[in-house]
């Protein structure tokens, strides 16, 4: 018996294999399809820039200082959320505190301005989602990034109290980078509206 | 077993059996993907049985020349409610049923990467599913079509809140499918079992994959799109609103770019099916590997860049016309090396025509016969003699029942020993495959010469002299043959749940871990997570002395 147990064959030993975990793997397949949905609006916004026959237009009404301040703040906000994840890492505690609060803060600036930006322009140009096709891709693109910022804000607020509280921990870092992904994207899409809406339709 | 005996029987498990309300909760409360599966199958059965009626009533209408069976407008809203429950309510439930049931098990994980993500995915599918149903409190469903142009949606055109439970239920069940999507690429990327590589990965979890990718691609077009719907009926916004210089034509873009790939996710998981359930029947292992997997991988990409062969009688430019055509014809390659790669499995193998391999055998020949006529519409000038004709409407059937459908019922024969420990009646599932065939050629057969005398899609009765009665019967008839078959499957599931012969762990003698455990599997589904050498770790265990990793 003990000849034929030899003969069977034994399988090569197996590998480790190594790679993200689920939840980072879940939010990047999430951006994914929040990608697409972007893409689909922006294309939108693309495809109906200069065919209004009755104004404003965005050359009349659209501000470029403003929205110049505004996304300093987000597009720093990208740094200090790495800065804070980093601190994470390193175990200390205070300064994801300090920089995750920075990060909310910018978040907040952006916020704020794109509402005096709304304000503005429904209270002093006349521009709603029904005044043209300007208001109507304007207000949905510029509308569903604030949406996603505001979002983010929300549960940025969320881990913040935790942190207050010290339920995080540097073994959470799994728990905050899908968050910080999340955070760079609505970034990255915002460079692209940004481009789109304010340098190139302007 | 004695009269008495049994009564006893009875009467204990009645006792032991819980009430039915801790039984609901149950289910209702549940994040196994086994049960969920399950809940997506049921919903998808029951909405198969609505949509199903639904095509019965159009088909009677149909059935003589000026026949006023029913109301032209009542008409319009059962084609409409046809086609998007079909879609989205039978079909994609299905498939993201069979494959939360399946996947994690075929791949040697106790779940899904998210399990509570996975309820609600389930929960959204369904309820947006019962928003669309709701459209007929406000006095009767759309009248749009499924893909529902502009302007019918503008509020000039469809008055009543119908349209908006329409595109409300949509965007509901959309999030639901995202939902699913991003939890089947979470779990086959990070759950796959010790030594399951990429490359040693069942089949089917390998299509999932794709299909997902697909979904997280496809479906948010179709939110955004709806959602300017909805803008542009509740805020007046005018993004298909020609009369401000809106695009109707947009919505068409958008419609389509969520439409074609939606059509390959209902069909790559079939290939998956098919790819698992053919090797086990023939005896052998699946030919082409590599192949059919970088197969797959194409067509999950060309098939999202062919959206305007739907569009090509709205008057684009030559040049896109020739390029949808031709990326359009393109995607015949990788679907025929499938095909070959199908058919040298079963050549030279022990062939043995259990239901599931006959189910096989009919998607191979229907989806055949289906995909010529694809090639057909997708030659520009061709489409644009029979666009909008009865000939797009048989081609489409042919697919979506004879791929799409007969792939899954091949995968509920292979599947159901596994679900509930027992097995399908072979007898009603012979008459239900022949009575299905049978009636599938003479419902969708005859559209094909209709549509080619000319018939238009969706008008709701004609004039005796164009010469269309006679291939109109035919298909009434095929489709009251079509109806009992479905009836036969529906009580061959519930019938053997009792009275089927008790499966056993291995029914078939097959090969992928699914089978390694009970039938129907524990809740945590293995004992001890499996280590995997090869493709087929089932037959490397049974043949410790001829493993198949010494091959690949
Ligand atoms: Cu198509």
């Amino acid at each position: 018996m003990s000849a034929q147990a030899v003969a069977l064959p034994t399988p090569p030993p197996i590998e480790p294999e190594r790679t993200l975990p689920p939840a980072l793997w879940g939010t990047i397949a999430f951006l994914v399809s929040e990608g697409a949905f972007f893409a689909t609006l922006i294309v939108s916004y693309i495809t109906f820039l200069n065919r209004d026959i009755t104004g404003p237009t965005p050359a009349e009404v659209l501000s470029l200082s403003l929205v110049a301040v505004t996304t300093t703040c987000l597009l720093s906000s990208s740094f200090t959320i790495h800065a804070a994840e980093k601190a994470l890492k390193r175990g200390a505690l205070g300064g994801f505190t300090f920089w995750w609060a920075v990060t909310i803060a910018l978040g907040i600036a952006f916020l704020a301005g794109t509402a005096y930006e709304w304000t503005g322009l429904i209270r002093d140009d006349g521009l709603t989602i029904n005044t043209n096709l300007f208001g109507t891709t304007f207000y949905t693109l510029v509308g569903f990034h604030a949406f996603h910022v505001t979002v983010g804000v929300i549960v940025m607020l969320t881990i913040l109290g935790l942190a207050l509280r010290h339920k995080v921990t540097a073994q959470q870092e799994n728990a905050i980078a899908p968050v910080a992904l999340y955070w760079h994207f609505v970034d990255g899409v915002w460079i692209v509206v940004f481009l789109v809406v304010y340098i190139i339709g302007r | 077993m004695a009269v008495a005996e049994r009564q006893l029987d009875m009467a204990s498990q009645a006792a032991a059996r819980p009430a039915w309300t801790a039984v609901l909760h149950d289910w209702v409360t549940s994040a196994d993907h086994k049960k969920i599966g399950i809940m997506y199958i049921l919903m998808g059965t029951v909405f198969l049985v609505i949509a199903g009626a639904q095509a019965l009533v159009m088909r009677w209408q149909l059935v003589y020349a000026r026949h006023d069976f029913v109301s032209p407008d009542v008409f319009n809203q059962l084609f409409t409610m046809h086609g998007t429950t079909m879609v989205f309510f039978v079909g994609m439930p299905m498939i993201i049923g069979m494959a939360n049931y399946v996947v994690p098990l075929q791949i040697g994980a106790r779940d899904m990467a998210f399990p509570r993500l996975n309820a609600l995915g389930f929960w959204l599918t369904l309820f947006g599913g019962l928003l669309v149903y709701f459209s007929y409190a406000t006095g009767g469903a759309p009248a749009l079509g499924w893909f529902a142009y502009s302007p019918l949606t503008t509020k000039t055109f469809a008055r009543s809140a119908a349209t908006d439970f329409w595109a409300l239920g949509l965007i509901v069940s959309g999030f639901g499918t995202i939902a699913a999507g991003v939890n089947f690429v979470a779990t086959i990327v990070t759950m796959r079992a010790p030594g399951m590589t990429f490359r040693k990965i069942p089949f089917y979890p390998w299509t999932i994959l794709w299909t997902s990718v697909q979904i997280l691609i496809a479906i948010p077009p179709l939110t955004a799109a709806l959602i300017m719907v909805m803008f542009d009926r509740q805020l007046g916004a005018h993004f298909f609103d020609p009369q401000n210089n809106g695009s109707a034509v947009l919505w068409q873009h958008l419609f389509w770019f969520f439409g074609h790939p939606e059509v390959y996710i209902l069909i790559l998981p079939i290939f998956g099916i098919v790819s698992e359930v053919i090797p086990v029947f023939s005896r052998k292992v699946l030919f082409g590997y590599e192949f059919m997997a970088a197969a797959t991988m194409a067509i999950a990409f060309i098939s999202l860049g062919v959206w305007a062969h739907h569009m090509f009688v709205i008057g684009m430019s030559r040049t896109l016309d020739m390029y949808f055509a031709v990326a359009s014809l393109l995607v015949s390659i990788p679907t025929g090396i499938k095909f070959f790669n199908w058919l040298a499995t079963m050549y030279g193998g022990r062939i043995s025509m259990d239901s599931p391999m006959l189910f096989c055998m009919g998607f191979l020949a229907m989806f055949l016969i289906g995909g010529l006529t694809g090639i057909m519409l997708a030659l520009a000038p061709f489409d644009f003699q029979l666009s909008d004709s009865y000939f797009v409407v048989g081609h489409f059937h042919w697919v979506l029942i004879g791929g799409t459908l007969f792939g899954l019922f091949a995968g509920f024969h292979y599947w159901y020993p596994k679900a509930t420990g027992r097995m399908l009646s072979e007898r009603m599932a012979k008459w239900q495959f022949w009575l299905l065939l049978i009636g599938f050629f003479l419902t969708f057969g005859p559209m094909h010469i209709s549509g080619m005398l000319g018939m238009p899609r969706r008008i709701f009765t004609y004039e005796a002299d164009r010469g269309w009665e006679l291939w109109n019967q035919i298909s009434t008839i095929g489709a009251f043959i079509q109806a009992p078959s479905y009836v036969i499957f529906v009580w061959n599931l519930v019938w053997s749940l009792r009275h089927g012969r008790p499966a056993g762990d291995d029914p078939w003698d097959a090969y992928t871990l699914e089978w390694a455990t009970t039938s129907p599997p524990p809740a945590y589904n293995f004992d001890q997570l499996p280590v995997v050498h090869s493709r087929r770790p089932l037959w490397d265990a049974k043949h410790p002395d001829d493993p198949d990793w010494q091959y690949e």
